[in-house]
């Protein structure tokens, strides 16, 4: 089953939003808010749309504003991939 | 005080001269097709240098036009943070790198003043448009799901005012204006009329960009533009041999203060914005144009007369008809041959909201180095258009202390602005 | 100080064109919003929209005109016209005194959405056909042609500009042309502002950002300021032209007379260009500006015709805004939102507002909040759900919050016309 991993979450992150001078999302960020890593409602709002296409999933929106760190992003990411195998 | 009391009173005396703060210039950034950066923009002028050239931006060998004026050498990563880069147009990250050049002039940290005390005013003329020509494609090609959640706001035309301002932390009274090539001069304007309602500092000014494919159709589809594609030869305002204009990107932003806040924290003053007005043309059918009544009423306004200007900026519109009625207006005012008369855009194109405010840029330095930059192309005048315009080579020797500044956008808009030493 | 009262008004609106149809559907209650019939909405997250049944044969333009200006533009010669026959002005006015300024936060939107299609043959291209391209394009392109319109109209030849703040340009549109009347650059200025949205590039760039309501099976109901099940703002479009004069010059001619324009205030929020913070201390700020302009304190305020656009974000900012600047009086003024009928037409909205304020202090009437049945506990005023209020209205405060971050301000007045200041 396929997994949305941290780094394809980076990866996303930088394409859709860049990075943060002095911010390492190379390092241990899961629990870190996305706020000190700094991205805001926008740059989630566009990661969100470009996993959507990407990975042809659809996130729930309440879920996706709800999620403060890239760990509970993850799991909301990764619950909709689940559902979606399940079907 | 009794109303009855303003009814009869000329129309000069409606405006509170002697209460009103005066606006300075204290700091000017500037994005030119011959020159990034206000030193080099202004050294590159007084060589005569053109940065009219081939567009490189995209593909143009299907246009009958491919001639532009490019900012050179702008590495946005050099300039803009990487987290603005995925949300900004080409015309916000130069404005982005202008305002802070500005800002870094006067030597000014907005944090330093109270509250509400700086804003931002800008012109502009067709917000992000190349932003706005990727996502239109997103949207037709893909469909809706694929448009950027930035396209909300990267493309439109209060963009720049409100990046500056969040970059800056300038939460005082802002604005947008759009007058087309008018918008430099009015959003100084604007600015000036901010720091009388209490404001001490506002960034001000115009820089734009559209040189994308969908700006530049838009500009094709007029059939207004030069169609040489020779750089020294494409525009040529004032002259018999006037055949159009070219367009460019780029312009000047100014911090704009009021005067005592800029003496009271020691602040270089480059001088004042001592007066200014707009109007708008009636129909060709029922009359003429009015640029310069503006010309007049931005005088009435500075308190001066036409004899204590020094020289003129022209719109300098590169069209056979426009040009003449500029002339007109200027001889109207000043008599045939009645003061020095330039167009340094001669060498970056015509730059939209941004022009206008590199005029006044160019003004302010003329003061200061007591030079006037030369008009390039253009040889001499045509007969139908008697100007003392400065040609070839820069002009010393005259003393300059008050500049006037003329602007039109198209379809009508006229400004004009005095400038003082 | 020059006064400045408004003595024209013109509505285009979704619920009918004229201003007594926009005010009818205000004071019932009625809602125009429903789904989309502009284009096929298919592909969107949101398919709903407060449109204007809007025709333009009926209003007179060729089918040449029809083609040639956009949606928006037509709507704001329509409200011009109307303006300046109910303010009587017609044919006296003195051109170099009369000015414009239009509000519009994404121009000629429509137009230019219809145009890329065609020239980018439905976005297959990046180097776009200019042969496909109609020759006015330009006038889509650089949006101060809508202006230019309107000023044409008019007659006018003094300032005349667009406005283009985001969603508070109809608020700053007409809040620019008063400081043109007070300073004494003008004595009339036709003001006001226009949008047509209902666009697939809107839709999609809105829909990306999750800002408008996807209640697509409930569209008469789904505008919801205020409620606790509101999930978003729905789109409109429309236009609100007012002509406003100095107090003399309207006194002089015997002038119908809505309200006086008495304070307007603008600041940033320099925080984000979509978000805002939950203290919503700039919009209080502009408020407090704004009433000390008027000359008033907060306790003179009899309504509040709030931004209300419909976004949790958005309804608890402008509550915390309200208490901050008006104190225990917010707790006692009725508060509404037109946006719960009309929908939130972008740049228009704040002159459409402004009309309803000068409307509900010339009725005595507050307009309510529609579909407002469950208040969401964090808005804790009083919102007038559902039912138009008789009430005396002297005084009314209406306001603006952009993206961007502008936040605007404006208090209207009943015009003591007898009493000097």
């Amino acid at each position: 089953m396929t997994r949305f991993e941290i780094t394809d979450l980076t990866a996303l992150l930088r394409e859709s939003a860049g990075a943060d001078e002095g911010v390492d999302l190379d390092g241990e960020i899961t629990d870190v808010p996305f706020d000190d890593l700094g991205y805001d409602s926008l740059a989630l709002l566009q990661t969100t749309g470009l996993i959507e296409r990407q990975w042809e999933v659809v996130l729930d929106e309440e879920a996706v504003s709800e999620a403060r760190t890239p760990g509970q992003y993850l799991e909301v990411v990764n619950q909709a991939l689940n559902a979606r195998a399940a079907v | 005080m009794s109303d009855a009391t303003t009814l009869d009173r000329p129309r000069e005396a409606h405006r509170d001269t002697p209460q009103r703060p005066t606006a300075v210039v204290t700091g000017i950034g500037v994005a030119a097709p011959n020159g990034l950066g206000a030193r080099a923009w202004w050294d590159a002028v007084l060589r005569g240098e053109n940065g009219i050239r081939p567009l490189t931006r995209f593909d143009a060998t299907s246009y009958p036009v491919r001639l532009a004026g490019e900012v050179p050498g702008f590495v946005a990563e050099d300039h803009v943070r990487s987290r603005l880069l995925a949300q900004t147009d080409q015309v916000t990250r130069l404005n982005l790198a202008v305002a802070k050049e500005a800002l870094d002039d006067a030597e000014v940290d907005p944090a330093d003043l109270p509250a509400y005390a700086a804003g931002v005013v800008t012109a502009s003329s067709a917000g992000g448009f190349e932003f706005g020509q990727r996502e239109l494609q997103a949207l037709w090609s893909r469909g809706g799901q694929h448009v950027s959640a930035y396209q909300s706001f990267a493309w439109f035309y209060a963009v720049n005012t409100g990046q500056i301002s969040i970059l800056h932390g300038l939460r005082g009274a802002s604005g947008v204006l759009v007058t087309e090539q008018a918008g430099g001069l009015d959003a100084v304007a604007h600015a000036r009329r901010q720091l009388r309602k209490g404001s001490s500092l506002v960034v001000t000014g115009g820089v734009d960009s559209a040189l994308c494919p969908w700006g530049w159709v838009a500009h094709v589809a007029e059939g207004r533009m030069s169609t040489s594609n020779d750089p020294d030869r494409a525009f040529l305002p004032f002259s018999a041999d006037a055949d159009g204009y070219v367009p460019g990107e780029g312009g000047a932003l100014l911090v704009l203060e009021d005067a005592r806040s800029a003496r009271d924290r020691g602040a270089r003053v480059y001088g004042s914005i001592a007066g200014y007005a707009a109007t708008f043309d009636p129909p060709p059918e029922t009359g003429g144009s009015r640029l310069g009544a503006a010309a007049e009423l931005a005088l009435a306004d500075a308190g001066l007369t036409p004899e204590e200007v020094d020289v003129v900026f022209a719109d300098a519109a590169g069209e056979r008809a426009a040009d003449r009625a500029e002339a007109q207006a200027i001889c109207a005012l000043f008599g045939e041959r009645g003061v020095p008369v330039t167009a340094p855009k001669t060498m970056t194109g015509r730059l939209s909201a941004g022009g206008s405010s590199l005029d006044l840029a160019a003004a302010l330095f003329s003061l200061r180095d007591q030079v006037i930059p030369p008009t390039t192309g253009t040889d001499r005048p045509a007969d139908d258009c008697p100007l003392d315009l400065v040609t070839g080579a820069p002009r010393t020797g005259v003393r300059l202390r008050t500049a006037l500044v003329l602007a039109r956008g198209r379809g009508g808009f006229n400004a004009a602005a005095v400038v003082r030493a | 100080m020059r006064r400045v009262v408004i003595t024209g008004i013109g509505v285009v609106a979704p619920g009918g064109v004229g201003t007594k149809e926009f005010w009818s559907v205000l004071t019932s209650g009625r809602t125009a919003t429903r789904g989309i019939t502009l284009f096929d909405p298919a592909q969107f997250r949101s398919r709903i929209a407060a449109e204007a049944d809007f025709d333009p044969a009926d209003h007179g333009f060729t089918p040449a005109e029809s083609e040639r200006l956009d949606r928006a533009t037509q709507f704001a010669l329509v409200s011009t016209a109307e303006a300046l026959a109910d303010s009587g002005l017609t044919g006296e006015l003195d051109a170099l005194r009369t000015g414009v300024t239009l509000g519009s936060a994404v121009g000629c939107t429509t137009g230019l959405d219809v145009q890329y299609a065609q020239v980018s043959r439905n976005g297959a291209d990046w180097v776009l056909d200019h042969t496909r391209a109609v020759p006015h394009l330009f006038d889509y392109f650089v949006p101060s042609s809508m202006a230019a319109e309107v000023a044409r109209l008019a007659g006018a030849q003094g300032p005349v500009s667009l406005v283009s703040t985001g969603c508070t340009s109809g608020l700053d549109s007409v809040g620019h042309a008063v400081e043109l009347i007070r300073e004494g650059s003008a004595d009339v200025m036709i003001t006001g502002a226009t949008e047509a949205p209902i666009s697939p590039i809107t839709v999609a760039c809105f829909d990306a950002i999750k800002a408008t309501s996807p209640r697509n099976d409930e569209p008469e109901t789904a505008s919801r300021p205020f409620d606790r099940t509101r999930n978003g703002f729905v789109l409109g479009e429309g236009a609100a032209v007012l002509v406003i004069e100095e107090l003399e010059h309207a006194r002089r001619r015997g002038a119908q007379v809505y309200a006086e324009i008495s304070g307007f205030a603008s600041r940033s929020n320099a925080y984000h260009m979509t978000g805002l913070r939950t203290d919503g201390v700039e919009m209080a700020e502009a408020i407090t500006a704004a009433l000390d302009e008027a000359r008033l304190d907060a306790g003179a305020v009899d309504y509040i015709n709030a931004h209300g656009s419909g976004t949790k974000q958005n309804d608890r900012h402008e509550t915390a805004a309200f208490k901050r600047a008006l104190g225990q009086r917010a707790h006692e003024v009725p508060i509404s939102s037109i946006k719960s009928m009309i929908g939130h037409s972008l740049g228009a909205i704040g002159s459409l507002e402004v009309a309803a304020s000068a409307l509900a202090i010339a009725h005595d009437v507050v307009p309510p909040t529609a579909n407002l049945h469950e208040p969401d506990p964090a808005c804790d005023l009083d919102y007038t759900p559902l039912v138009a209020r008789e009430q005396p209205t002297g005084t009314v405060l209406t306001v603006g919050s952009g993206f961007g971050g502008f936040q605007s301000a404006m208090i209207l007045t009943r015009p003591h016309l007898g009493v000097t200041a």
